[in-house]
C-alpha cells in the first residue's frame, strides 16, 4: 500500500476482461430531461467514454445530489446513488475512502455543488479523496423552474429576481483552485472530443478532480454559452489550455505583464516568446488561478482545458496506509485484548 | 501514633475545584484505585462547558463525584459524605448538596480575601461559624505541595499545579487505596517531562504521608471489596464502552467499521477512542460538518461497511435529512446521539433525555427509525452491538440514545465472554433475484424481516441505482404511483414494527405490587436504587426498564395494564409518557425534572412512595 499511486487514478480498480461498448453503460431507464437539454450530450459522451477505461462495470459508481443533472446515475448501468441536495461529495467521500477498488464519480450542478453543497465541495477538494466530480454548470436552477444560481451573472432576471440578481457569482475554477484542488478543468457539453479528453485526464488523476462542464439549459437559460459554440466566434474566444503549449485562441494570446499578472492581447504583433506556455503541473497554483481570472462574464475570452493537474497524496490512500501501519505495528486487533486493555481485576 | 481505622460500607466523595485544577483527573485516578481495590462504584463528573472559565468563580467550578461501596450500588450517590474543596468557589457551589455532618477538606491557601470576594463571602467561612454543621479539615494544600517540591527543578507554577496530586495522596491514605497504579500512571502521563512526573509522584506521596503523620486526621477508613459476580472486571465510562461496543459489532459482523463524525460535546470521546483502534481495520473520518459525517457513513454503508456516525442533539438535527435518505434507501446505519441539555446549544456538558421524540419523529415524511437506549455506562457496550444487529439485519438506520450522564459516568464492568457475544454477520446479495434469473430487484424483500438485499458495488450482475426518490416495490425504480407510495410507506413502517425485540421484563419480587415504576435509558440506576429503598421500607413496587423504544417490546401494553398505576420518571417533560399514552391509552403518571443532572435515588423513592400512598 505504500507505493505511489500518483497519476494512477484507477490503479486499484479491477479491469474488465471483456471488451465493452457504449451500450454496456446504458441502463434500461428512460431518459427524462427536457428535449434539447445539454445533459443529453454529456450523458452520451460519458457512456461512450467509459468503455475506454476498461474497468469492471460493477466497480464503477456514480453518486449525485439533487437537481436536473443529478438524475444522471439512473441512466448508467453501473452502481448509482442519487442522494440529497449538496451532499454527494460527502457520501462519495465515505464510499471512496472505504472502497479504494471503486471508480467513484460525482455528478452535480452549480446550485448543488456551489450553493447548498459548497462546504462539502471545498472540503472534498482539499482532502483529495479519489473522486471525479463533474460539475454541470448551466448558471440557473432548472429543476425548481428557473431561479438564479451562484454562477448566474449579476443582474440576472429570473422568477426570484424580477429586478435582477444582486450577488456576485462564483467562478468555479477559481474557487476550486483556492480550495487546494489538485485537478481542475473546464470543458463544454457540445464539444464531445474535448469533453472526453478532459474526462480521460480526470480519471487518470489520483485524488479529487473537478471538471466544470458548461451545460446549456434550453428552457430557463438558453444560449448561456452560445459564443463558445458559435462557429463564427468560438475559435477566437476559446483559449485552449494544453500542457506545454502556448496559451492562445485563433486571434488572442496570453501574455505576462511586467508585474507578473496575465493579460489577453491580440495574437498579431506579439512575440511568440512572450506568450505564456501552459504548465498544468506547476506546484504553485498562482498561474492557474490567474488563468481562471481571465474569464469575462460575456465571453470575450474563456480558458478551456486542464488548468491544474498536480500530484499529491490522496486521502483514501493515506487512510489505508494508517490502517495498515496500525495492523503491522501492533498486529490485527482482537476483542479480548481490547477489553483487557485497561486496569483489570478478577473477582471469585 | 497508631491511628484509628473505621469500617464503612460505602462513601460518597466529591472533588471540587477550579476547571484548571485537574479535578477530573484526580477523580479518574481515585476511581481507578478504587476499582482495582474491588469496591463497586459509580461516578458523576460535572464540569462547565468552558475549558477555562475565569479562575476562582462559581461558573468555573468543576467537580467529580464518586460513590464506592462494599456491596453493589446503582448510582453515583445523592449527597457527598466528603467534599474536597480546592477553593472558596468550590465550597460555595457544592455546600448546598452536603448533608449535615459531612467532612469538608478545604485548601486554606486559596481562601484569600480576593478569592472570597469573587464568590461573595465577606468573611472567611473556615474561620466563622458558616460551616458549624460540618466537620471541617483545613489543609494548606498548595503551600504543602510547594514545600514538598522545594528541591525539584520545576517552576513554582508547576509545583502549585501538583496540588491535586497532593489531595489525591491524602484521600488515598484516608480510604486505604492502593497507590502503585497511580504512580505508574503519572510516570507514563508525563513520560516526556520526567521532572514533572517525579514532582507529581512526590506530591502524591507527600499527600499520603501528610495523612499518615499529622494529627489533622485521626481516623482513616476501610471499605471492604464488594462481593460481585465472579469474573474479570475493569472500570469503564459510557463513551468508552460504546466505542468498544461498536468495535465488537464490527468484529461480530465481519464488516469494517467506518465512523463519520464531527466534534461535539459530549460525543467526541467516541471519535477519539475509535481513532485509536485502526488495527481493527477501523476508518475514522473527521468530517467538515455533521451532515458530511453522516453522509460519509451512509456512503460507506452503501459500499458494505458498518457505517456509524456519532453526535449529540444539535448534530442529530443536522443529520436528519441523511437519516431520511437511509430510511428511503434502506441501508444499515448507526446514529449515536449522546443526549445533552437543550434546546439549541443548551448546556453541552449536562445530561438530559430530551431527544426521544426527535429520534422517533424528527424527519420529514413517514420515516420510522428503531431506537435503542443503554441503561448504564457498561451497558453502552451491549446496546451498541444491539443497534448494529438491528441495523444490519433489517437494513435500516438505528438511533442509539446515550446521554451525558452515561457518557462520562463510570462503573466496574464484568467483561463479557467473547464467545458469548452474538453473531451479527449478514449476507450481501451476490446474484440476480428476479424470476427471469437475470434481473436484480433491489427492493424485493425478505418475507420474514422485510429487509431488502444489501448489494454492494463490486458485485457483478446486480448493478443498480438507489436514491431518495420513492421506489417502486421490488424493482426500486423511480415511482410516483399513488398506490405504490402508500404501499411503500406501510412496508417501511411494518419492517420497523416487526423488528424482533425481547419482551419487557418486570422486577416484582413478591408479585404483590400495584404500582409499576417504568424507565428508559440512563435513569435505570437512580430508579433501581429508589425501588430498593422503598422495598426496604416495606413498600411494594414493581420495576421495568425499556431498552427498545422503537419498536416497543410486544408485551409493553400488557405490562402497563397489569398495574393500577404506572409511574414514569424522565429527564424531559414526559416524552415517553406521550408515546405510551397515545399507543396504549394508559394514564401514565409522569415525574419530570430537567436540571441537567441525573435523578437522586432519595428523591425518586419519595415520589414512588407518594404514588403508592395516593389511593
Amino acid at each position: 500500500m505504500t507505493e505511489s499511486l500518483n497519476g494512477k487514478g484507477l490503479a486499484l480498480v479491477p479491469k474488465s476482461d471483456a471488451k465493452q461498448t457504449m451500450k454496456d453503460y446504458k441502463s434500461d431507464q428512460e431518459v427524462r430531461w427536457c428535449p434539447g437539454c445539454g445533459d443529453y450530450a454529456i450523458l452520451a459522451a460519458v457512456q461512450s467514454f467509459m468503455p475506454e477505461l476498461g474497468l469492471r462495470r460493477e466497480n464503477v459508481v456514480f453518486v449525485s445530489g439533487i437537481g436536473c443533472s443529478s438524475r444522471f446515475p439512473y441512466y448508467l448501468n453501473t452502481y448509482g446513488f442519487h442522494s440529497i441536495h449538496g451532499r454527494a461529495p460527502a457520501i462519495a467521500t465515505g464510499l471512496a475512502a472505504s472502497r479504494p477498488d471503486l471508480s467513484v464519480w460525482v455528478i452535480t450542478g452549480d446550485g448543488d455543488a456551489l450553493s447548498i453543497g459548497g462546504n462539502h465541495l471545498i472540503h472534498a477538494l482539499r482532502r483529495n479523496v479519489n473522486l471525479n466530480i463533474l460539475l454541470f454548470n448551466n448558471r440557473i436552477y432548472g429543476l425548481t423552474k428557473g431561479q438564479y444560481s451562484p454562477t448566474s451573472e449579476v443582474g440576472k432576471i429570473t422568477k426570484s429576481t424580477p429586478m435582477g440578481s444582486l450577488d456576485k457569482p462564483f467562478n468555479p475554477i477559481s474557487l476550486a483552485i483556492g480550495a487546494e484542488a489538485s485537478f481542475v478543468a473546464r470543458t463544454i457539453d457540445s464539444d464531445r472530443k474535448h469533453l472526453q479528453s478532459v474526462l480521460r485526464e480526470a480519471a487518470a488523476h489520483r485524488g479529487t478532480s473537478l471538471v466544470e462542464i458548461y451545460q446549456n439549459c434550453n428552457i430557463f437559460n438558453d444560449n448561456a454559452f452560445e459564443p463558445l459554440k458559435d462557429p463564427e466566434v468560438r475559435d477566437n474566444i476559446t483559449l485552449r489550455l494544453e500542457h506545454g503549449q502556448p496559451i492562445v485562441s485563433a486571434v488572442k494570446a496570453v501574455r505576462r505583464r511586467p508585474d507578473g499578472s496575465l493579460e489577453v492581447v491580440d495574437r498579431d504583433g506579439v512575440d511568440e516568446s512572450e506568450i505564456v506556455v501552459h504548465d498544468a503541473h506547476n506546484p504553485d497554483p498562482s498561474v492557474a488561478f490567474a488563468l481562471s481570472r481571465l474569464d469575462e462574464p460575456w465571453f470575450a475570452h474563456v480558458p478551456v482545458g486542464v488548468f491544474r493537474s498536480v500530484e499529491r497524496p490522496s486521502y483514501d490512500h493515506e487512510m489505508s496506509v494508517q490502517v495498515e501501519a496500525a495492523k503491522s505495528e501492533r498486529g490485527a486487533g482482537t476483542l479480548s485484548d481490547l477489553l483487557m486493555s485497561g486496569d483489570t481485576w478478577r473477582i471469585g | 501514633m497508631t491511628k484509628q481505622v473505621q469500617q464503612l460500607d460505602r462513601v460518597i466523595i466529591r472533588f471540587a475545584g477550579d476547571s484548571g485544577d485537574g479535578m477530573q483527573l484526580t477523580g479518574d485516578r481515585f476511581t481507578a484505585e478504587t476499582a482495582s481495590f474491588g469496591n463497586d462504584l459509580s461516578t458523576l463528573p460535572n464540569f462547565p462547558a468552558e475549558i477555562r472559565a475565569p479562575a476562582g468563580t462559581l461558573p468555573g467550578v468543576s467537580s467529580f463525584q464518586l460513590h464506592f461501596a462494599d456491596h453493589d450500588i446503582l448510582t453515583p450517590g445523592d449527597a457527598p459524605n466528603v467534599l474536597v474543596a480546592m477553593n472558596p468557589a468550590a465550597l460555595k457551589a457544592n455546600l448546598g448538596d452536603l448533608p449535615r455532618g459531612a467532612d469538608i477538606i478545604a485548601n486554606t491557601d486559596e481562601f484569600t480575601k480576593r478569592n472570597l470576594q469573587k464568590v461573595g463571602y465577606t468573611t472567611n467561612p473556615l474561620e466563622d461559624d458558616t460551616l458549624a454543621e460540618w466537620r471541617v479539615h483545613p489543609v494548606p494544600l498548595t503551600s504543602l505541595t510547594v514545600t514538598a517540591l522545594d528541591n525539584f527543578d520545576i517552576s513554582k507554577k508547576d509545583a502549585e499545579r501538583a496540588k491535586n496530586m497532593f489531595a489525591l495522596g491524602l484521600l488515598s491514605w484516608l480510604y486505604h487505596r492502593p497507590v502503585d497504579a497511580t504512580v505508574k500512571f503519572l510516570e507514563s502521563k508525563f513520560a516526556k517531562k520526567p521532572d514533572i512526573a517525579k514532582a507529581n509522584v512526590a506530591a502524591f506521596n507527600a499527600g499520603w504521608n501528610y495523612g499518615e503523620t499529622t494529627e489533622a486526621f485521626s481516623v482513616s477508613y476501610e471499605i471492604k471489596p464488594a462481593k460481585l459476580t465472579p469474573g474479570v472486571y475493569r472500570n469503564i465510562a459510557g463513551n468508552q464502552a460504546l466505542a468498544y461496543g461498536l468495535i465488537a459489532a464490527s468484529v461480530q459482523s465481519k464488516l469494517p467499521l467506518f465512523l463519520g463524525s464531527y466534534p461535539i460535546t459530549p460525543a467526541s470521546d467516541i471519535l477519539h477512542e475509535l481513532s485509536k483502534h485502526k488495527r481493527f481495520g477501523i476508518r475514522t473520518f473527521q468530517a467538515e460538518d455533521e451532515i458530511a459525517g453522516v453522509g460519509a457513513a451512509l456512503g460507506a454503508a452503501f459500499g458494505g461497511a458498518l457505517g456509524v456516525t456519532t453526535t449529540s442533539g444539535p448534530g442529530v438535527a443536522l443529520k436528519a435529512e441523511t437519516v431520511g435518505l437511509a430510511v428511503m434507501t434502506e441501508l444499515p446505519l448507526i446514529l449515536v446521539d449522546v443526549q445533552r441539555a437543550g434546546p439549541s446549544t443548551g448546556m453541552p456538558t449536562k445530561t438530559e433525555q430530551t431527544d426521544l421524540l426527535m429520534a422517533m419523529f424528527g424527519r420529514n415524511g413517514e420515516s420510522p427509525v428503531p431506537i435503542v437506549a443503554p441503561s448504564t455506562p457498561s451497558d453502552c457496550f451491549h446496546a451498541a452491538i444491539e443497534a448494529a444487529r438491528i441495523a444490519l439485519k433489517y437494513r435500516t438506520p438505528v438511533m442509539l440514545l446515550s446521554d451525558g450522564y452515561l457518557a462520562n459516568g463510570s462503573e466496574p464492568w464484568r467483561l463479557p465472554e467473547i464467545d458469548e457475544l452474538p453473531d451479527i454477520s449478514v449476507e450481501f446479495a451476490t446474484e440476480p433475484n428476479g424470476e427471469d434469473g437475470t434481473t436484480f430487484l433491489p427492493y424485493k424483500r425478505d418475507p420474514q424481516t422485510l429487509a431488502r438485499p444489501w448489494a454492494v458495488p463490486g458485485t457483478p450482475g446486480i448493478e443498480h441505482r438507489i436514491g431518495g426518490i420513492e421506489k417502486a416495490d421490488g424493482s426500486g425504480n423511480i415511482s410516483y404511483d399513488p398506490n405504490n407510495h402508500d404501499l411503500m410507506v406501510r412496508l417501511r413502517q411494518a419492517k420497523v414494527d416487526g423488528i424482533d425485540v425481547p419482551d419487557l421484563e418486570v422486577d416484582d419480587p413478591d408479585g404483590e405490587a400495584r404500582v409499576l415504576v417504568l424507565g428508559w435509558g440512563s435513569t435505570y440506576g437512580p430508579i433501581a436504587a429508589a425501588v430498593r429503598r422503598v422495598r426496604k421500607a416495606g413498600g411494594k413496587v414493581a420495576q421495568a426498564h425499556l431498552r427498545h423504544l422503537n419498536p416497543l417490546p410486544a408485551n409493553t401494553g400488557d405490562v402497563l395494564r397489569a398495574y393500577d398505576k404506572v409511574l414514569l420518571p424522565e429527564i424531559n417533560l414526559g416524552q415517553l409518557a406521550l408515546l405510551l399514552r397515545a399507543r396504549f391509552l394508559v394514564d401514565v403518571i409522569s415525574y419530570n425534572r430537567v436540571r441537567g443532572l441525573p435523578f437522586k435515588a432519595e428523591e425518586l423513592a419519595g415520589v414512588i412512595q407518594d404514588v403508592i400512598d395516593s389511593d
